[in-house]
C-alpha cells in the first residue's frame, strides 16, 4: 500500500504498481482502438491498390501500386448512381421531416390548452413500447401501396416518440413567459413555434437530426423488406448485393469498359466490394469527428430519460 | 436569444423586446389593438379556450394520423395469423384457421426442433451480450485513468466509430479480412501458423462467439460513453475522502467508482433484459449462410426467413404476435422489478 509522501499531492503519487498499470492501460486501450480503426484503413488502402495484390490479401500496411481505376470502374456500374441518389435523398428528406415533426409535436404537446393533451401525448409515446412485428408491418405497407415506393423510407420514420420526449423536455426548460409575452403581442401559436421556439431548440434538434441522418444512411432492412424494384435500392442494400455477387459484377465491369485495362487495375470482385464499401463509409467517417459531441449529448439525454 | 420577464407593470417594455424577437415590423397601433383583443379573449373567455384547444388538436392531427397508420394499424394485421393468407387473394377469400398456426409451431417434432433451436440461439446471443455487458464499464474506467486529454479523445473517437456503420458494412469488412483469401488468413499463412486457410465465415463453428465478438467490436466504445459521463458526475469529495483513508488508485476504483456506476449499469441491464427477444435481424441476416444457418437464426431472423423468405405470411405473423406479447410482458416485469428494488421504474 502506498505511503503518503509529504509535499506531493495524492493524485501525483505513483507507486511502481501504478506505473505498470498505466503502461498496461495505455497499451490495452491503444490496441483496442487499433482493432476498431484498422479495418477502415484496410478498406481504404486496398481500394487504391494493385487489384491482384489486394485480392490475394497482400495489401496490409500501405498502398501497393497506387491507382484510381477502381473508382472509375465502380462509378460506371449500373445502379450505383441511382442508389447513391436514393440514399442521399432519403437521408436529407427523412432527416428534415423527422426534425421538423419532432420539434412541432414536442412543442404542441407543451400547450396546456390542447384538447385532451395528456391522452394524445401518451397515445404517441406508448408506440415506443410495442411493435406489431415485421410481417404485419409488411402487409400494412403493402395495403397502403407503400411497397416499391420511395416514401416507405421516409413516412414511417417521421414521428419518433423518443425524439418527441427529448424535444418536449427541452422546450419545457424554456421559460413559458417567453411564449406568453409573444402572445400578448399578438403572435399565434404557430408564429410562436416558428419564430421563438424553433430557433431556441437548435441544440437538441441538431442531436435529433444527426441520429436520424445516420439511421437513414445506414438503413438496410427496409429496402430488403419493402423493395423489389432495383431503381429504389439504397446504397447499403446495393453494397450487400455486390458482396454476394461480386464476381458477376467484375465481369460486367470488365466487359463494359471498352479500353483494355491494365492487368493490375482490372476489376476483381474484391476490388469492387472494397471500393463500394469505402464509398458507403466515407460520408460517416468524414462527418463523424465533427458531430461526435452531438452523438454523445444525445446518448446522455437518452440516459436521463432511461 | 434575449430573456424577457413580464411583469404587469413592465408590459410595454416586454412588448418592445418581444417585437424584436418576433421580428414583425407591424405598426404599433394595430399591433397593440390585436394584442389587446387577444388578451381580452384569453382572459376569461372559456369558449375561446375550448376552441383554441380544439384548433391546436387539429394542428397535430395529421401527424397523429401517421402514428395510427404506422404504429396502430399494423396491429390490425395480427388477424392474418388466424387465416391461411395466400398473398394474391384478399383476406376475405382466405380460410379462417383459428389457432392453427400457433399450434403448428409445436405440432411436429421437426417443427419443434427448429423453433427450439431458434429459441436457443436467441437466448444464447442475448445471454452472451448481457454477460459481457460489464466490459464497457471496464473500458470506461480504463479510459478515465488516462490523464492525457488528446489521447483520451483519440481513443474515444476511434472506438465509437464502428457503432455508426451499418451491419452490411461490418459484413463487408468481415469479408475483406476473414474470407479464405482475406488478410487474416494470408497473414497467418505467411507466419506459418496455419497451412490451409481457416474458414471464418463459411462455417457453423463458434457462430455465437463470432457474433458476440462483432457485436463487441461495434458496441464497446459507444457503450462506454454512458459510463464515462457517470464517472465525470461522481462527487470528487468521495475520492478525497478515500485518499485521506489511504486508498490507492485501485482501491479508489473498486470502492468508489464501481459502486457509483452500479445504478447506471442496472438500468441498462434491465433494458437489455426487456429486449431479450429483440436481437434485431440486420446482423444475423448479413452473416447468415447455408453453413451457419442452424446457429445464427434468431427469432427476428426466423420471422423474416419464414414470412418473406418462404412466403408463409400467416405463420410469420403468428410468431411476431407471440414475440411482441412476450416482449411487452418482459418490459412490465422488468419495470415492476426495477420499481421494487430501486423505487424507480425504467419506463
Amino acid at each position: 500500500m502506498a505511503k503518503v509522501k509529504k509535499g506531493i499531492s495524492p493524485a501525483m503519487r505513483r507507486t511502481p504498481g501504478e506505473k505498470a498499470y498505466n503502461v498496461f492501460n495505455i497499451i490495452f486501450l491503444s490496441l483496442f482502438a487499433l482493432i476498431c480503426a484498422y479495418p477502415f484503413y484496410y478498406l481504404i488502402i486496398n481500394s487504391f491498390s494493385d487489384n491482384n495484390a489486394s485480392a490475394a490479401g497482400d495489401v496490409m500496411w500501405w498502398f501497393k501500386g497506387f491507382h484510381l481505376e477502381n473508382y472509375k470502374n465502380v462509378l460506371s456500374l449500373d445502379g450505383l448512381a441511382t442508389a447513391a441518389w436514393i440514399s442521399v435523398a432519403r437521408t436529407i428528406i427523412g432527416t428534415v421531416l423527422t426534425v421538423l415533426a419532432s420539434a412541432y409535436l414536442g412543442f404542441m404537446f407543451t400547450q396546456k390548452s390542447m384538447w385532451h393533451r395528456t391522452f394524445w401525448y401518451r397515445f404517441v409515446i406508448i408506440t415506443m413500447y410495442f411493435n406489431a412485428g415485421l410481417i404485419p408491418m409488411f402487409i400494412t405497407m403493402k395495403n397502403l401501396h407503400l411497397t416499391n415506393n420511395f416514401w416507405v423510407y421516409i413516412l414511417p420514420a417521421v414521428v419518433q416518440p423518443f425524439n418527441i420526449i427529448l424535444v418536449k423536455t427541452f422546450i419545457e426548460s424554456i421559460p413559458p413567459s417567453l411564449q406568453e409575452a409573444a402572445e400578448m403581442d399578438g403572435a399565434g401559436t404557430l408564429t410562436v413555434f416558428t419564430r421563438i421556439i424553433l430557433p431556441m431548440c437548435t441544440p437538441i434538434l441538431a442531436t435529433v437530426g444527426i441520429f436520424s441522418a445516420v439511421n437513414q444512411w445506414n438503413s438496410f432492412q427496409d429496402t430488403l423488406i419493402y423493395m423489389t424494384d432495383s431503381k429504389l435500392y439504397s446504397l447499403q442494400y446495393l453494397l450487400y448485393t455486390y458482396i454476394n455477387q461480386a464476381s458477376a459484377l467484375a465481369n460486367a465491369a470488365k466487359a463494359s469498359s471498352a479500353n483494355v485495362a491494365a492487368l493490375a487495375s482490372a476489376a476483381t470482385p474484391t476490388s469492387i466490394r472494397m471500393t463500394v464499401s469505402v464509398i458507403v463509409v466515407l460520408p460517416i467517417m468524414f462527418t463523424y469527428p465533427f458531430f461526435q459531441r452531438f452523438f454523445v449529448k444525445g446518448m446522455m439525454l437518452g440516459a436521463v430519460k432511461g | 436569444m434575449q430573456s424577457v420577464t413580464t411583469t404587469p407593470a413592465g408590459g410595454s417594455v416586454a412588448n418592445e423586446a418581444e417585437a424584436a424577437v418576433v421580428g414583425s415590423p407591424a405598426p404599433r397601433s394595430r399591433k397593440d389593438r390585436r394584442a389587446a383583443n387577444k388578451a381580452k379573449k384569453m382572459a376569461g373567455n372559456i369558449d375561446y379556450n375550448k376552441r383554441h384547444g380544439k384548433r391546436l388538436f387539429l394542428l397535430v392531427a395529421p401527424l397523429l394520423i401517421m402514428v395510427v397508420l404506422f404504429s396502430y394499424l399494423p396491429l390490425l394485421g395480427w388477424v392474418y395469423a388466424f387465416f391461411d393468407y395466400q398473398p394474391p387473394l384478399p383476406l376475405s377469400e382466405c380460410d379462417f384457421v383459428g389457432f392453427h398456426w400457433f399450434t403448428f409451431l409445436v405440432s411436429s417434432p421437426a417443427q419443434l426442433k427448429t423453433i427450439g433451436q431458434v429459441l436457443i440461439n436467441t437466448f444464447a446471443m442475448s445471454g452472451l451480450n448481457i454477460l459481457t455487458s460489464f466490459i464497457p464499464v471496464i473500458f470506461a474506467i480504463a479510459l478515465n485513468e488516462i490523464r492525457c486529454k488528446w489521447f483520451k479523445n483519440l481513443i474515444q473517437t476511434l472506438t465509437t466509430l464502428p457503432n455508426f456503420i451499418s451491419w452490411v458494412l461490418v459484413y463487408s469488412i468481415a469479408f475483406a479480412m476473414f474470407s479464405s483469401s482475406g488478410m487474416v488468413n494470408e497473414l497467418l499463412q505467411n507466419l506459418h501458423i496455419i497451412s490451409a486457410p481457416i474458414k471464418f465465415l463459411d462455417s457453423g463453428d463458434h457462430t455465437w462467439l463470432k457474433m458476440l465478438l462483432w457485436n463487441m467490436w461495434k458496441g464497446i466504445g459507444w457503450g462506454s460513453i454512458m459510463y464515462l459521463a457517470g464517472i465525470a458526475g461522481i462527487d470528487q469529495e468521495l475520492y478525497e475522502a478515500a485518499q485521506v483513508d489511504g486508498a490507492n488508485r485501485f482501491q479508489q476504483i473498486i470502492h468508489v467508482t464501481v459502486p457509483q456506476l452500479l445504478p447506471t449499469y442496472f438500468v441498462l441491464l434491465m433494458l437489455s433484459i426487456s429486449n431479450f427477444l429483440n436481437n434485431g435481424m440486420d446482423q444475423y441476416y448479413v452473416f447468415q449462410n447455408s453453413f451457419n444457418k442452424d446457429w445464427i437464426q434468431v427469432l427476428d431472423l426466423y420471422v423474416y426467413n419464414v414470412g418473406l423468405g418462404q412466403s408463409s405470411l400467416s405463420l410469420g405473423t403468428a410468431i411476431s404476435i407471440l414475440k411482441s406479447l412476450v416482449s411487452v410482458a418482459l418490459l412490465f416485469t422488468v419495470n415492476w422489478l426495477s420499481k421494487r428494488t430501486r423505487g424507480v421504474g425504467i419506463v
